[in-house]
């Protein structure tokens, strides 16, 4: 205070300044904070869009559709990152935003990939549409025809999701007719035209996806399904395991250690995420209420359902 | 008290694109201004004095030293209430009237609306712009501007004024103008400092001088003992007789037949025992008086 | 203080003597245009339109004006050199500074003040009815005018050390950028390196939030700006204000004038 006194009146201001605004900027940040949860709630509903129509906004963007793309596509993940925070399982939004999105860039490759996995996904993880997500990748490989992986991404779809193994071998097969494509993309046309849906197949298509991808959405989608691939496999090694105890004993064991204790393993069988397998009552293989691994094969007992929305 | 004292003052400027080098255009000014005084302070174009008027009237800072106005430091309101400003050129708002302007700068001052009207219309008078009241400042000759300059520095009858070029743009009958002006505030008991580097002017209106070249004061003091410093001369017109021819070695000036002989005071009976040795006719001693413009150029010379 | 206020009142007489307030002669068409148009679309949502057309526009319009004015404030003055009979009065710089802010703020309340005027007029004449929820646009009208009167401030400040063009640029900038701050702090939320976030999130709250002021559309669809929120708004606005006078006071009385 003394400093500001004997100051000149030049220097004064000086001071005031210096030694004053980063106290007000401190101030500023609970309040940014306060006042951004509260616009949030003034928002009309996160499910809402007051310009739905892509062409307008292509051409509002005045040239800039590049930018205006980026822009759309960080509220993509936003939308999604929230939806899933929120452990919400509907994702109205999820396809009109990435209409947008790719009509303000047709070579936005990240958002057409991105809408292929979750918007297939079924709920909670996606807005379990495959049929859109066909609809995307379509438009993406009329945008990018030189791009084979795109052929991949809609034959995954039609492989995993819609469970059409003619068609799935098709998209493989007409993707594999590009020169830079992989060798596997011929494969996997052959194999799933002969077999249709094997795990070993899944398995190497997740793969696929899972080290194609920058995306770390993508990347744990992919790990996810690879955990819950891997448990289904060691739950087929392990049922015969659990008949040779029911013929033993005449009972279906409570759980994995009695194996282990009857001699038939050697340690508690634990799934990809390190949790111990379980056994029902009616001798299935089960996973941990708590893993965070899933397979639509194998039942969890006692995990929590999700608020599915009504089909 | 002293109504300016600059103490040491000075100040450099950063000059040149990237590597900035420091130019200096006042170098340790000191000096005073005493009270009722008219004191002139002149110089060449670009010697320092608009930079030091500016100093003192706190619009620009100094690289070092000091100043004093009635007593306080430049900027001070308190004494800035007192002391009144026409700067160099002056350019107001061209979008307000003479009388505007008049009105708006005279409600620093706390002047009240009545207070201000008859301030206004006595000093747009007394500058000779009563009949350009409601003119746009835009449609302002140079002359009008400078008086209106003048008119904002006055109207609220400060103890000092400072004047900057005053009499700049402005025809012989707008600077007698002025310079009756400035007489009137010296009879008012006001002080008044002005820059000019038009000499005659300032010989008749101030008390003081001081001079300024290159940033440095290079001579400071009353008028008469400025000049007088020059030393008194004295001019002798003489004449040959027939036959006669001109002592040597003498710097005169011939017109006819009549020969013009300036040399000191002190020379002049010497003088007039030559010419007497060579027979002149001497026609008239007179004594010259020197003037300002003189020592000016003396001391420039040095 | 006074002072203060002789300076703002010519700040504003200079706005209007400018011819600044014919843009309201454009708004008024605007909005008549509007009207009309909005008339025979005749769809139910009728309001919504009008009332967002309207809010942005206001907003636009005085985005514009505090820049292109802003920037000018105490630039023209110092190239004009009308500042060095100004600074000779008895007034000290901060004075000028809090003036010229308070005059364009002034400005800008009384042409905002007619855009309102004339956007209930539009609202009455499609909607025959005014509620409750109408007077929600005044206070979306309000957190406009703190936007602006921020925007002004930081128009100022640049205006004392920058020439009209740069200061009108990073003045732009400013606003646009600011609008997207949230975009900002997403983007850092997403990005992979902890210093990234960490920058992203500075940066966030070193800027302007402008669109912390932005309730337009939430006003449209009738909703209710809470009381909390229009407090924390204003003193959001003032702290912001406070720290870029406080800057362009200290830049401005450590100016020599050319």
């Amino acid at each position: 205070m003394t400093l500001l006194v004997r100051a000149g009146s030049r220097a004064r201001p000086i001071i005031l300044a210096v030694v004053t605004i980063p106290v007000l900027f401190a101030a500023m940040v609970p309040l940014s904070q306060r006042i951004e949860a509260r616009i949030a709630e003034l928002e009309p509903g996160k499910d809402v869009l007051n310009v739905a129509s892509p062409k307008l906004i292509r051409q509002m963007s005045l040239g800039y559709h590049g930018l205006m793309a980026d822009i759309y596509w960080t509220r993509v993940v936003q939308y999604y990152g929230g939806k899933r925070r929120d452990q919400d399982a509907n994702f109205p939004l999820l396809e009109p935003l990435l209409d947008i999105t790719v009509t303000l860039d047709p070579h936005f490759l990240a958002a057409y990939k991105f809408g292929a996995m979750f918007l297939a996904e079924p709920p909670p993880k996606g807005a379990g549409r495959p049929e859109a997500a066909v609809k995307l990748i379509r438009r993406a490989i009329d945008a990018n025809p030189g791009d084979w992986r795109l052929w991949h991404d809609l034959g995954f779809i039609y492989y995993w999701d819609l469970k059409d193994y003619q068609k799935a071998s098709e998209a493989y097969a007409e993707g594999a007719r590009n020169p830079r494509a992989r060798d596997w993309m011929k494969v996997m046309a052959a194999r799933i035209a002969q077999e249709g849906g094997t795990r070993q197949t899944s398995q190497f298509l997740w793969l696929q996806v899972r080290d194609s991808t920058s995306d770390p959405s993508i990347r744990k989608n992919a790990e996810g399904h690879l955990m819950g691939l891997k448990a289904e496999e060691d739950a087929e090694r392990l049922k015969p395991l659990v008949d040779e105890f029911h013929r033993r004993t005449g009972r279906w064991p409570s759980a994995t250690s009695e194996l282990v204790a009857a001699g038939l393993l050697r340690r508690v069988p634990a799934d990809p995420a390190g949790f111990p397998y379980g056994v029902d009552q009616e001798g299935k293989i089960t996973l941990h209420a708590k893993s965070p691994v899933s397979s639509p094969l194998l039942p969890k007992p006692g995990a929590p359902t999700w608020a599915l929305p009504g089909k | 008290m002293p109504v300016v004292e600059a103490e040491q003052l000075t100040k450099d400027y950063l000059t040149g694109f990237w590597r900035k080098v420091p130019k200096r255009s006042l170098d340790g000014l000191t000096l005073e201004v005493r009270e009722n005084e008219v004191f002139g302070f002149l110089g060449p174009n670009g010697a320092g004095k608009t930079t030091t008027i500016k100093l003192l009237m706190n619009l620009i800072f100094p690289t070092s030293g000091s100043a004093r106005i009635l007593g306080r430091p430049p900027g001070d309101p308190s004494m800035l209430r007192r002391i009144g400003y026409l700067p160099e050129q002056p350019y107001f708002y061209d979008y307000l009237t003479a009388g505007e302007l008049l009105d708006y700068f005279a409600q620093f001052y706390g002047y009240d609306a009545a207070e201000r009207r008859r301030r206004v219309d006595r000093f747009l008078e007394r500058v000779g712009l009563a009949s350009s009241r409601d003119v746009q400042l835009r449609k302002f000759s140079k002359g009008m501007s400078q008086r209106c300059g003048l008119a904002q520095a006055i109207i609220h009858d400060p103890e000092a004024v400072f004047l900057d070029e005053p009499m700049s743009g402005l025809d012989p009958v707008g600077r007698r103008e002025v310079r009756d002006l400035i007489l009137e505030l010296k009879r008012e008991g006001r002080t008044v400092f002005f820059s000019t580097h038009i000499l005659p002017d300032a010989e008749t209106l101030c008390d003081r001088v001081g001079v300024l070249s290159d940033g440095r004061l290079r001579g400071c003091g009353a008028v008469e003992e400025l000049v007088s410093m020059e030393g008194q001369a004295v001019e002798i017109v003489f004449e040959l007789s027939a036959g006669a021819g001109l002592p040597d070695g003498l710097e005169v000036t011939r017109t006819g037949d009549r020969y013009r002989w300036q040399i000191p005071e002190a020379d002049l009976y010497a003088a007039i025992d030559r010419l007497r040795q060579s027979r002149a006719l001497i026609v008239s001693v007179i004594r010259i008086r020197p003037s300002l413009e003189d020592y000016f150029f003396g001391l420039m010379k040095k | 203080m006074t002072t203060v206020r002789i300076i703002a009142w010519n700040t504003f007489r200079e706005a209007v003597r400018d011819r600044v307030l014919y843009n309201l002669v454009f708004f008024a068409l605007l909005m008549m245009v509007a009207a009309i148009l909005v008339g025979q679309i005749s769809i139910g949502i009728e309001r919504l339109i009008i009332v967002n057309l309207g809010l942005t526009a206001i907003s636009l319009f005085g985005v514009v004006m505090a820049i292109f004015i802003g920037v000018g404030l105490v630039y023209k003055e110092m190239e004009r050199r009308t500042l060095y009979a100004l600074l000779t009065k008895p007034i000290l710089r901060w004075h000028f500074i809090v003036g010229k802010f308070a005059g364009l703020g002034l400005t800008l309340l009384v042409n905002t003040a007619f855009m309102t005027a004339g956007l209930f007029l539009a609202l009455y004449y499609v909607t025959r009815t005014l509620s409750l929820a109408d007077f929600q646009i005044l206070t979306a009208v309000y957190f406009i005018l703190l936007q602006l009167s921020l925007l002004t401030a930081l128009a100022l400040l640049l205006s004392c050390f920058a020439t009209p063009i740069v200061s009108l640029v990073c003045s732009l900038g400013l606003f646009i950028v600011g609008s997207f701050s949230q975009d900002i702090r997403a983007f850092g939320e997403m990005s992979q390196t902890p210093w990234m976030e960490g920058f992203a999130t500075t940066v966030y709250y070193l800027l302007p939030n402008f669109g912390a002021f932005n309730v337009i559309a939430g006003v449209a669809h009738g909703k209710t700006v809470p009381v909390a929120l229009i407090l924390d708004n204003t003193l959001y606005a003032l702290l912001y204000i406070v720290a870029a006078l406080l800057s362009a006071v200290a830049i401005f009385s450590n100016r020599n004038l050319k």
